[in-house]
């Protein structure tokens, strides 16, 4: 990992401008960084985006990060940007920062395909309520990141155009389903990106690509113009590489939201203003649950030297018991799969997707335009979640499934009653290589084990680095906080990281 | 659960998926896999226990918006992406037979 921690503003070592932004140093800019260069005028909006641009295309054919690069709209930003400086007004708390959204995130007038057949030449009629949040604060959006198709999987490997590759070993997978805005981060193309975190969709690719992700409180953002997959569970949130930076993508995108009835009345909060390394006296709970069977020993040996260090910046740990864990991925994988075969029920080749060529009838046009459309992963899903959906099932599976949440969720209250945070591995492992869990649903599915608890309580949770495993592969620790505590998640984050935590 | 092609048939009618029979007997086998996986579910006793339907945090549900006409999609947006379309209509194979 390059440094995180020590990002300079640029001091002109090439002169004053016109300024070529080399590589290196465009990949150790941040939000601050860049708004310190850009009203210094060391460099313009205009050309940091193209510098983006350069950069992430260049890199794309090896890396697959992105399925389409925005360079109309991202020089229309950052033109909007320049001209506020030259005219003196007030730019904005995100200006000119170049940003990579995932594929799931409806961009106006703009391709939007979830990685799907089903979408290939959808085009988004709106921008969804963070797109536009996002812009209005001064973002520049470079491109649409890679994904699982419908964001379904842990590997981006179910993309139906093309892999992501690991920025640590080209051979091994990003993560999922956010792979694509996950290597964007890591890869240095763009310093921030969103990204969409169902079951841990977020915070598990921050961990293999060694970058910070937040999944925040279910409400927090609206989802109003994320495609839907499971919509109790859907969330979007921000990747970076520094946790200021994601406080201030947080903070930016978070917020009621008329169009979204399931977005929280919760004042915004300014999460990045607010941002304090003091944690003394914080207490975390360690859930003696995540350490056990199936736990890599270097991933459970880099979260112990974590909470070490956690606890040596003033934290108190107390041991807790969080006993319903070992069936969150069954009641999971029950209500999503429901969920998404509700939800991708819409896709009938009639209104915006995929439609095959070769019907004659309503009924075979539908038929035959889904099954073309879906890939195996999908289609999976979809049988599943109308199984379980289906009269005489209902009770057993759904129904079950929604009781065994409510336990699972009761566990977190419980706790929380007795420590501020979370602390454990986001992942049982680092990454995998591609192709090996494709055979195997259920394996694959397993893999989500430590983030899924908090995906179906609805609580807060983030991934930040904690160092590397013996082969030098990212490996990520998970902070989970209460119902709208991001605070304090944001703050133990941002004093690990000024601790050292990420390089260690 | 022993779960047949001829049930995975079933569910992917209702679902409106044409699927292969090999394609059948290849989800019949994951569909019993992870039916049997979420069979562990029934180790615990959860009566009593309220479904959780409703997973934003008490306290923080956004009243109801004014129920007031707002502007929405355009019909040439919301036919821009139709597979086939004309005179401000989605088009579809027939549906009566005459």
């Amino acid at each position: 990992m390059r440094s995180i921690g020590g990002c300079r503003p640029f001091q002109g070592a090439e002169g004053d401008r016109p300024l070529r932004l080399v590589m290196d140093r465009y990949r150790d800019l941040t939000i601050d960084t860049i708004r310190a260069g850009l009203l210094e005028k060391r460099f313009s909006a205009r050309e940091l985006a193209e510098e983006s641009l350069r950069f992430a295309r260049d890199g794309n054919e090896a890396s697959g990060t992105f399925l389409s690069f925005t360079p109309e709209r991202a020089f229309a930003a950052a033109e909007r940007v320049d001209a506020d400086i030259a005219a003196g007004t007030d730019i904005g708390p995100l200006a000119g920062v170049p940003v990579a959204v995932k594929d799931v995130i409806m961009t106006a007038g703009i391709k939007t395909t979830c990685a799907s057949r089903a979408l290939e030449n959808f085009v988004a009629p709106y921008d969804a309520t963070a797109v536009e949040r996002l812009e209005k604060a001064g973002a520049v959006i470079i491109g649409k990141t890679n994904c699982d198709e419908f964001a379904m999987g842990s590997s981006n490997e179910n993309s139906a155009f093309y892999p992501v590759r690991n920025p640590a070993d080209p051979e091994r997978v990003p993560g999922g389903s956010s792979g694509g805005s996950a290597a964007a981060v890591a890869y240095g193309y763009t310093p921030a990106s969103l990204g969409s975190d169902t079951g841990g969709s977020i915070r598990q690719p921050a961990s293999f690509c060694g970058a910070v992700g937040v999944m925040p409180t279910y409400g927090r953002v609206s989802r109003y113009g994320l495609v839907a997959f499971a919509s109790s569970l859907d969330h979007i949130g921000p990747f970076s590489r520094t946790v200021r930076d994601s406080a201030q993508l947080l903070g930016t995108i978070a917020g009621g939201d008329p169009y979204d009835a399931t977005a929280a009345n919760m004042p915004t909060a300014d999460f990045a203003g607010a941002l304090s390394a003091d944690v003394s006296g914080l207490k975390l709970g360690i859930p003696r649950e995540y350490f056990s069977e199936g736990l890599d020993a270097a991933v459970g040996a880099r979260i112990e030297a974590g909470v070490k260090r956690l606890q040596k910046l003033g934290c108190q740990t107390i041991d807790i018991s969080l006993p319903h864990t070992r069936y969150a991925i069954a009641s999971y994988y029950l209500i999503c799969t429901a969920e998404a075969s509700s939800n991708l029920a819409r896709y009938d080749g009639v209104r915006y997707s995929r439609r095959s060529e070769e019907s004659e009838t309503l009924r075979d046009m539908y038929r035959n335009s889904r099954a073309e459309a879906f890939g195996p992963e999908v289609t999976r899903r979809i049988i599943l979640g109308t199984y379980v959906l289906s009269a005489g099932y209902y009770d057993a599976y759904y129904k079950k499934a929604q009781e065994v949440r409510s336990l699972i969720a009761r566990d977190f209250k419980e706790a929380f009653e007795s420590v501020d945070a979370i602390i454990a591995p986001t992942s049982p492992f680092p990454a995998f290589k591609l192709g090996e869990k494709t055979s195997d649903p259920l394996q694959m599915y397993l893999s989500d084990i430590y983030t899924i608890t908090g995906s179906l309580a609805g609580i807060a949770g983030m991934s930040v680095p904690c160092g590397t495993s013996p082969e030098g592969l990212p490996i990520g620790m998970q902070i989970l906080a209460n119902h709208f505590e991001e605070q304090t998640m944001l703050d133990l984050g941002h004093a690990f990281e000024l601790d050292g935590g990420f390089e260690d | 659960m022993k779960v047949t092609p001829q049930q995975v048939k079933q569910i992917a009618d209702l679902a409106n998926l044409s699927l292969s029979d090999r394609d059948l007997e290849a989800y019949a086998k994951d569909l019993e896999e992870i039916l049997d996986y979420v069979d562990q579910l029934n180790e615990l006793d959860t009566s009593g226990v309220e479904p959780m339907a409703q997973v934003l945090h008490e306290g923080s549900v956004a009243p109801l918006r004014t129920d007031a006409a707002g502007p929405s999609l355009a019909p040439e947006s919301a036919l821009r992406c139709a597979p086939l379309a004309g005179a401000g209509h989605f088009k579809v194979p027939k549906v009566i037979d005459r």
